[in-house]
């Protein structure tokens, strides 16, 4: 039976540690309600969302109250609307309509986020989905809640460049179009490459085309937990520090997997997968950057820090994949800076750069994440940014994602307060070296050679 | 078997126990086990009971629980047993 050690340890990590579970996302399909009428299609839309999440977040209090573990969000995602609008949609103002009602069935339903408009142009992009990207500032400028998210190419694909060149320019417009809101609408948008099918984190994620009508996926968390597990074996050899991140990294996703299976029965809905990412947020121990400190840097970026990340996201995997019957979305540890106090404090010391956020992407998911740039940034140089996390991602067959927010009228020095879990940033510095003539190239980058494996 | 974990986590006090006790008797909670120590001069308690037999759902039960905690300055807690299951048993 049950000990009183396990039973405080596990109360410890929950009341001291900010354990919880990150969310509960609802993946939804919306293939089937295609119209050829943009009002008809809304209509099947927010029939279908609302009735099959109907319960989703009175499920996800009831299970947190029953166990006693915070469950943080509950959220939906999207099959994405570009091949849903493709044929009800003639001009970007009739996708914006179908944001409007999206985040009327959001609010309906109670969730913080909605998952899904979204557009998948790793090769090539067909007339609809150009007329949803295009839509896209618009979109975010005039809802609340709707997460937009475009994938812009894959290994197998390579990089679709001309749509590269594109999110450039619409991150621009998004932030000019949110600017009294300190330019929020580019923390709603995200650009992947590689996005997998089954993310349940915000903004990227999406309902891709190879699943089922509904299904649950669940993201856990806990660096508090992991940096204070740590924090009890200070100086311990390598063996004995990826033991013990192994060891908190089941106990974190067993309590996920619980979650999940709970959540499906209740619903009715079968479970996908967890996603086994650390995912901070702006509280006080709550930090993946502290648990680099942790392992023996000074600060988040200084020489060492890849590596300790590399160590960390895989030691996160193995100790998760054993906790859990089946593992996927983007599982890794998440580096926002705008949602990590660590990362937050690391930049503004001067430990912590672009040009190295962007080395640790290699190593962990996602990318650069929540990261404020000034405001007169040109779009081919955000463009460049979502180039370079491309390559990373394409080249080393894992996702990688751009989620940056140029702050109309603000510069280097400044900070952008963002609100709530989105924390706040200081306005990071960008190299000022042009690449606009490497992107109006035309055209795609072909797929790299180890992608041919047939 | 519906068995539940209640911690109760204080200052020490005269009744605590009897008073948690009493409440789980009214509700035909059944213990199944009892176990306490002492931390950095807390008072943790542990309880595992079965609510087979309660007519209560779970929310009402564990929140007058904690209401009972209240009143004598400690913290009650009520959570299903697979939590710590799940968490410490493979």
């Amino acid at each position: 039976m049950i000990n009183i050690y396990e039973v405080l340890e596990t109360n410890k990590m929950i009341d001291q540690e900010n354990l919880d579970v990150r969310t509960i996302t609802m993946g939804i399909n919306l293939l089937d309600c295609m119209d050829s009428n943009v009002d008809v299609l809304c209509r099947n839309v927010y029939e279908r969302i609302t009735r099959l999440a109907k319960n989703l977040v009175k499920v996800g209090e009831d299970i947190s109250k029953e166990y006693g573990i915070p469950i943080v969000n509950k959220r939906v995602s999207i099959t994405p609307i570009s091949l849903v609008g493709g044929m009800a949609c003639r001009v970007p103002e009739d996708y914006v309509k179908i944001a409007y009602t999206l985040d009327r069935a959001a609010k309906e339903l109670g969730i913080n986020f909605l998952g899904g408009y979204s557009s998948i142009v790793s090769k090539g992009m067909t007339r609809s989905d150009e007329l949803l990207i295009r839509s896209i500032p618009q979109a975010l400028a005039e809802t609340e809640r709707i997460c937009s998210s475009v994938n812009i190419g894959s290994t197998k694909t390579g990089i679709n460049m001309d749509a590269v060149k594109l999110m450039g320019e619409i991150i621009c417009q998004t932030a000019e179009q949110t600017k009294e809101k300190d330019s929020l609408g580019c923390a709603k948008l995200v650009v992947l490459c590689n996005a997998p099918d089954d993310n349940p984190f915000m903004a990227g994620a999406f309902h891709g085309v190879s699943e089922a009508d509904a299904i649950i996926n669940v993201g856990v968390s806990g660096p508090g937990v992991v940096k204070q597990a740590l924090s009890q074996i200070r100086g311990a050899s390598f063996e004995v520090l990826c033991e013990t991140i192994k060891r908190t990294a089941f106990k974190i996703t067993r309590v996920g997997q619980l979650v999940a299976q709970e959540a499906s029965r209740r619903l009715g809905v079968p479970f996908g997968i967890i996603d086994l990412s650390l995912a901070p947020t702006p509280a006080i121990g709550d930090s993946v950057a502290e648990i680099l400190e942790e392992i023996g840097l000074e600060r988040a970026g200084a020489p060492g820090t890849t590596a300790a990340l590399a160590l960390l996201n895989d030691q996160v995997k193995k100790g998760g994949v054993m906790a859990s019957s089946y593992v996927g979305g983007l599982s890794g540890a998440f580096i926002p800076v705008s949602e990590d106090q660590g990362m937050i404090d690391a930049v503004e010391c001067g430990a912590l750069t672009l040009e190295k956020l962007e080395a640790m992407t290699c190593v962990c998911s996602v990318g650069l994440d929540m990261i404020a740039i000034p405001g007169d940034t040109p779009a081919t140089t955000i463009s460049g940014i979502i180039a370079d996390e491309a390559a990373i991602g394409m080249v080393n067959q894992k996702t990688t994602a751009v989620r940056i927010i140029p702050v109309i009228g603000k510069t280097v020095g400044d900070t952008v307060e963002f609100g709530g879990l989105l924390g706040y940033a200081p306005v990071m510095p960008v190299n000022s070296f042009a690449c606009s003539d490497f992107i109006n190239r035309k055209g795609r980058i072909p797929a790299p050679i180890h992608s041919f494996k047939n | 078997m519906n068995k539940t974990i209640i911690t109760v986590v204080g200052k020490d006090a005269v009744g605590i126990i009897a008073k948690v006790c009493t409440y789980l008797a009214e509700n035909k909670a059944n213990i199944l086990d009892i176990s306490q120590t002492i931390v950095q001069e807390y008072f943790n308690m542990m309880m595992i009971a079965d609510l087979s037999e309660m007519d209560k759902p779970f929310e009402v039960f564990s929140n007058e629980l904690t209401e009972i905690g209240l009143s004598m300055g400690v913290q009650v807690k009520c959570q299903r047993e697979e939590i710590f299951d799940k968490m410490h048993r493979i």
